[in-house]
């Protein structure tokens, strides 16, 4: 019998290879362990191109294989779609300390200074998560979670 | 000597469901590699970031939707194979995809219109008979939704703004308009796939489209799409023209120089 809480806690040892600071538990790509024999451990990508999704599963595979669990399956799960809900308001604050407007309802804030003073660059950023926006007071570009 | 040659091409789709998935497959692969083309040529970082994070998604689609086909016919070994090495006649994306990028005009109104399509042809896949299918359709809508809303925006934007930018975005719609008609077609790919429970008919939806995209038009410095056009369809039925030609003889370079090539 494989202890499900035990198996989450390691998948939240794997940080996001894009945004170090927060694991993938907390970032939502985990949806749970599935029963079964063997268990799998069912994963959801952010977006369908995100070349991150690929390392993550290799990263999922090496943490079970050392960890002892070489027998436990991944399985991607497409439906429901990933959303930025599922996003913990933990890891919203570690975004925030990182650089990185959470996502949410709130107007866009500079990360840095916490001015609403500013800017959409672009609504592509550094990764397909991101949108890019500017400061108006402290001036420092930064990248915004979308709300997706 | 008549040694026998050796066939590294996927076979040819023979049931409803695959047919058409390849045909969704091919769109979102082939305009995919024309959006990467423009990466490192995008008349600013933002945009080349926004035209890269497109084909990105596209890919990511295709990759999906090819892997999936895979699961309901034996087309080919793997997804690459049967992405990348078929003959240009077995590629059935519309004619559309594969038109060349010609400006940032022309490439925004590309998307703009293909995007406004994709989303009906994939609101139509969320009661699929295919759960995997409705999935990767309902996860590509999100997507979907940022292109449609960028290219719609810069239409907007270049229809109505310099006497320059107006006239490229009028030269675009001059240029593409003709392959819309294709898009909307309902042909025996769409038809026996809706007869399969695959689909239902987002092609009913061709006067909804009309009407919305001649209202962005309009609202885009007044631009009207020409009158009495002749659409030119084919793409469906694999009749390509040397574009997407150029396209494969790039794409398939690596694939067909060393077949079963893994990154």
């Amino acid at each position: 019998m494989v202890d499900s809480a035990h198996l989450l806690n390691l998948m939240a040892e794997i940080m996001d290879p894009e945004i170090p600071v927060i694991n993938i538990v907390e970032l939502g790509i985990v949806r749970g362990i599935e029963d079964g024999s063997p268990p799998s451990v069912i994963i959801t990508p952010t977006y369908v191109g995100c070349p991150a999704t690929d390392m993550i599963s290799e990263m999922i595979r090496e943490k079970l294989d050392t960890s002892g669990y070489g027998d436990i399956g991944i399985k991607n799960q497409l439906s429901p779609a990933w959303t930025t809900d599922w996003i913990t308001k933990e890891a919203h604050e570690k975004l925030r300390v990182y650089g990185i407007d959470p996502p949410g309802a709130h107007a866009p804030s500079c990360p840095r200074c916490g001015s609403t003073n500013t800017r959409l660059i672009s609504e592509f950023g550094s990764t397909p998560c991101k949108a890019l926006h500017v400061c108006k007071d402290c001036l420092e570009p930064f990248d915004r979670f979308k709300c997706h | 000597m008549s040694a026998a040659k050796k066939h590294i091409g996927a076979k040819l789709p023979t049931k409803p469901e695959t047919v058409y998935m390849l045909r969704l497959a091919d769109n979102a692969l082939i305009l995919g590699q024309r959006l990467s083309e423009m990466c490192g040529h995008g008349p600013e970082m933002e945009l080349d970031m926004a035209m890269t994070n497109m084909s990105l998604d596209l890919i990511g689609q295709a990759k999906l939707l090819f892997e999936h086909i895979l699961t309901q016919e034996d087309l080919a070994p793997n997804a690459d194979v049967l992405a990348l090495t078929r003959p240009l006649e077995q590629y059935s994306n519309c004619l559309l995809v594969a038109q060349p990028n010609v400006d940032f005009a022309h490439i925004m109104l590309r998307q703009y219109l293909f995007s406004s399509m994709q989303k009906l042809q994939y609101e139509a896949l969320l009661n699929s008979s295919d759960e995997t299918l409705a999935a990767i359709a309902e996860k590509s809508l999100k997507e979907i939704a940022y292109h449609i809303r960028f290219a719609k925006g810069w239409v907007l934007r270049l229809g109505d703004g310099t006497e320059e930018s107006r006239a490229r975005t009028a030269d675009g719609l001059e240029c593409l308009w003709r392959f819309t008609g294709e898009m909307f077609t309902n042909d025996t790919g769409v038809s026996d796939a809706v007869d399969a429970g695959l689909t239902t008919d987002f092609t009913q939806h061709y006067n909804d489209w009309l009407s919305e995209t001649k209202t962005v038009l309009l609202e885009a410095g007044g631009l009207t799409p020409p009158e009495d056009t002749r659409m030119i369809m084919g793409g469906h039925q694999g009749q390509h023209v040397d574009n997407l030609g150029h396209i494969l003889a790039d794409m398939q370079f690596m694939q067909l120089s060393y077949p079963g090539l893994n990154w």
